[in-house]
C-alpha cells in the first residue's frame, strides 16, 4: 500500500522481539506491523516497558527482532535474520537518530559533530565542514558553530543533535524523547524544525516519546502496549497504514 | 578528522598529567638500563685505562678484581723480559676508607711505578705524580680537588691531578699512588705491630709485593703466546686483556647486572599494566561516546584507531618527557647512569610496543559496546 504513489520509508511486517527464555522470557515485541512513508512524522507512545525503544531500535537495525519482515528506504533489510552484514554502514547512509540527551561527541564542537558523520560516509574535510555549516545556518544555531556541547544550552544542544542527524541527508530519522531535556516553548521549536525537516528532506520522522505537550505534532501516533501495537491514531494529514 | 587528536586536546590537562606519572615511571626504567650499562662500565673503565695486553697474577688466581692476588715486587723485571713485551708496570689495588674534614670517603687507591704502565691514562686537571711520594691523583668523584691534603694510612698525600669517571666496580672513586707509597699503604705493619715481630725475631716482613704486573706487547705479537710464556713460571698466572674483561663482567658485576636486568622487566611489567589500566579506564570514560560513534555508522576501525592512537600519543609523549627528565638528572646519581642511543631506542620501540598490547583491553572493551547504550538515559 503507498500513500499518494509514494513508497514506504519504514515497513514492518510480524515484528516480534522477546528477551530471555523460559520463565525469564519478556516478549517486548509481538506480532509489530506497520508502514511509515517520506513527509511524515510519526509518534510512538506508550507506558514504561512497553515496547517503544525496542521498536526504535530494530528502525534503527541496533536489535535484531526475532521474527518478521522488515524494509528500511525501500530496501529489505531483515526476513527472519539481516540480510546485509554492513549495518552500520546501512545506519550512516539512511538513517539519523536524535536522542533524548542529544549524545554530542564532547571533545567535538558544533560544526565537528556534525561534520563527523560526513567523514565517515566519506567527504573531505572541506565539503564537511560546508555542509555542516550550512545545516547550523538551517537550524539557526550557527553562531554556536565553534562552541563545545558543554558551552550549548539543551535547545541549542538539540538543534546541533538534529543538525548532526540530518547531515548524511537520511530519509528515516528516528529520535528517542527529543524533547525530553526541553521547556514547551523549547519543544514546540524543536517539532517544528523535525516537521520541515520531514517536509524539505521528504523523510520520515518517528519518534519515542511520553512528551504529552508535543502530541499535536504528530501526523500519526501509534500507541504500544506490552509489546502489541494497539491503536493508531491519524492526526488528518495521512490515511490509516496498518494493514 | 583525527577523534584521538580531538580529545586529548578537549582533556589536556588531564592527558599531560597521565604523560607525567607514565614519564616518572619510564624514566625510571631507563635510568635502570643506564645504571646496568654504568655498572658495566665502571667495572671495565679500570681493567681498560692501563691499556694493557697482559695481566700477571698469583698462581691459581682470577686477580686482582675478582681474588686477591700477591706476587713479589720483582716479577715486573721478570715479565719485561719476555719475548714479545714492549713496556710492563707493577700494580697495587685496594679499597681505603678515610676522613676528610667532616666527610666519610671511600676510595680505591691504585699504586703504580711512575712512568711506567698502571698510571691515569689521562689527567682532566692538574699534573700526574712527579714525586716518589705523597702526591696522589684523585678522580672527580671524591669531590676532592687540586691542593686537597688527605690522610691515607699514616701519611698526608696532596692531590695534584684530577682524572674524570676513573672508578672501580664498586662505584668508589679512584685515587692514585706512587707503587712505594701504596705498597707502605697496604703491606706495612704498624709500628706496634712491627715492634711485636721484631721482638719475636721474626724481622719486619718486607714490602715489596705487588697485585699485579701488567704488560703491553709489540704489535706482531700474540698476547696469548705472551701469556703463555708467563705462566711457565709456576708461582704466577697470566690472562690477556679479553680475558680479564670477562671476568669482570661475568664474575665481578654478574649478581648486580642480574638483579638490575630482572628489576628493568619487572618495572617494563609494570608499565604494561599501569599503561592498559589507564587506556582501560580512558575507553571506560568514553563508552557513551564510542556507543554513539557507533550508532552513527562509525566502523570498528575508527574506534580502534581513537584508542590506540591515544595509547601510542600517552607512551611517545611519556618516554620523551622521561628521557628527557633522567638525562637532565643523571649526573646527579651516586653511581655513574650512562644513556646510550641505542638502549633508548631499543626502549621507545619497546614502550610503543608495551602500548599497543596494552590497547587490547580498551579495545576489546570498545568493540564490545552495544551502540544501543547510546540511548539509554
Amino acid at each position: 500500500m503507498s500513500l499518494n504513489g509514494s513508497h514506504t520509508l519504514v515497513e514492518a511486517r510480524g515484528i516480534s522481539k522477546y528477551f530471555g527464555e523460559g520463565d525469564a522470557r519478556v516478549d517486548a515485541l509481538r506480532e509489530v506491523s506497520l508502514k511509515v512513508y517520506p513527509g511524515q512524522v510519526v509518534g510512538l507512545l506508550g507506558p514504561s516497558g512497553s515496547g517503544k525503544t525496542t521498536l526504535l531500535n530494530v528502525f534503527g537495525c541496533i536489535v535484531e527482532p526475532n521474527t518478521g519482515w522488515m524494509s528500511l528506504d525501500g530496501e529489505v533489510v531483515y526476513d527472519e535474520g539481516w540480510l546485509r552484514s554492513d549495518l552500520r554502514r546501512l545506519r550512516l547512509e539512511k538513517i539519523g537518530f536524535i536522542f533524548q540527551f542529544h549524545n554530542l561527541l564532547p571533545f567535538l564542537n558544533c560544526v565537528d559533530n556534525v561534520a563527523i558523520v560526513l567523514s565517515l560516509a566519506g567527504f573531505s574535510t572541506t565539503q564537511a565542514k560546508q555542509r555542516s555549516v550550512e545545516l547550523l545556518e538551517y537550524l539557526e544555531v550557527e553562531h554556536r558553530k565553534d562552541a563545545f556541547p558543554a558551552q550549548l544550552s539543551g535547545g541549542e544542544a538539540q538543534r546541533v543533535a538534529i543538525a548532526r542527524a540530518l547531515a548524511n541527508r537520511p530519509r528515516i530519522i528516528l529520535a528517542d524523547e527529543p524533547t525530553a531535556a526541553l521547556d514547551s516553548a523549547r519543544a514546540g521549536i524543536v517539532m517544528d524544525l523535525l516537521r520541515k525537516v520531514a517536509i524539505d528532506q521528504n523523510a520520515a520522522i518517528l519518534a519515542v516519546t511520553h512528551d504529552e505537550k508535543i502530541y499535536d505534532r504528530f501526523d500519526r501516533i501509534f500507541h504500544l502496549r506490552d509489546g502489541y501495537l494497539d491503536i493508531e491514531q491519524e492526526r488528518g494529514v495521512t490515511e490509516m497504514t496498518q494493514d | 578528522m583525527n577523534l584521538a587528536f580531538r580529545d586529548i586536546r578537549h582533556n589536556l590537562g588531564r592527558f599531560v598529567l597521565t604523560c607525567f606519572g607514565l614519564s616518572l615511571l619510564l624514566g625510571v626504567v631507563l635510568s635502570m638500563i643506564g645504571i646496568y650499562r654504568g655498572l658495566v662500565e665502571d667495572a671495565l673503565t679500570l681493567a681498560r685505562s692501563p691499556q694493557a695486553d697482559i695481566w700477571v697474577v698469583e698462581s691459581d688466581s682470577r686477580g686482582p678484581f675478582a681474588e686477591s692476588s700477591r706476587i713479589p715486587g720483582d716479577t715486573r723485571e721478570a715479565i719485561a723480559r719476555l719475548y714479545g713485551v714492549s713496556a710492563a708496570g707493577a700494580i697495587t689495588y685496594q679499597s681505603v676508607e678515610t676522613k676528610y674534614g667532616a666527610k666519610k670517603l671511600r676510595l680505591y687507591v691504585v699504586g703504580y711505578e711512575l712512568d711506567r704502565l698502571g698510571g691515569p691514562d689521562k689527567i682532566v686537571a692538574g699534573r700526574s705524580i712527579v714525586r716518589s711520594h705523597y702526591e696522589m691523583v684523585a678522580d672527580r668523584r671524591s669531590d676532592l680537588s687540586l691542593g686537597d691534603r688527605v690522610p691515607l694510612g699514616r701519611n698526608m698525600f696532596t692531590v695534584v691531578g684530577l682524572t674524570e669517571n676513573r672508578v672501580a666496580s664498586s662505584g668508589d672513586p679512584v685515587v692514585y699512588l706512587s707503587l712505594r707509597d701504596s705498597q707502605e699503604l697496604q703491606f706495612e705493619l704498624a709500628p706496634p705491630a712491627a715492634r711485636r715481630e721484631m721482638a719475636r725475631d721474626e724481622g719486619v716482613p718486607g714490602i715489596n709485593t705487588v697485585n699485579t704486573v701488567i704488560a703491553r706487547v709489540s704489535p706482531n705479537v700474540e698476547p696469548d703466546l705472551v701469556a703463555k710464556a708467563a705462566r711457565q713460571w709456576k708461582h704466577l698466572a697470566a690472562m690477556t686483556q679479553m680475558e680479564q674483561e670477562i671476568i669482570l663482567t661475568r664474575s665481578v658485576v654478574e649478581r648486580a647486572r642480574k638483579q638490575i636486568g630482572l628489576f628493568t622487566a619487572i618495572l617494563l611489567t609494570v608499565s604494561t599494566v599501569i599503561i592498559a589500566l589507564i587506556i582501560y579506564t580512558m575507553t571506560m570514560d568514553k563508552l557513551r561516546e564510542i556507543a554513539t560513534l557507533k550508532l552513527i555508522g562509525a566502523p570498528d576501525h575508527t574506534i580502534i584507531g581513537l584508542i590506540i592512537q591515544q595509547a601510542l600519543a600517552m607512551g611517545t609523549i611519556g618516554f620523551a618527557f622521561g628521557a628527557l627528565f633522567i638525562s637532565s638528572v643523571k649526573d646527579y646519581f651516586p653511581r655513574r647512569v650512562i644513556l646510550q642511543p641505542d638502549d633508548g631506542l631499543a626502549l621507545a620501540v619497546a614502550v610503543l610496543l608495551v602500548c599497543i598490547l596494552a590497547s587490547a583491553l580498551g579495545v576489546r572493551l570498545a568493540l564490545k559496546v552495544d551502540p544501543g547504550e547510546a540511548l539509554k538515559g
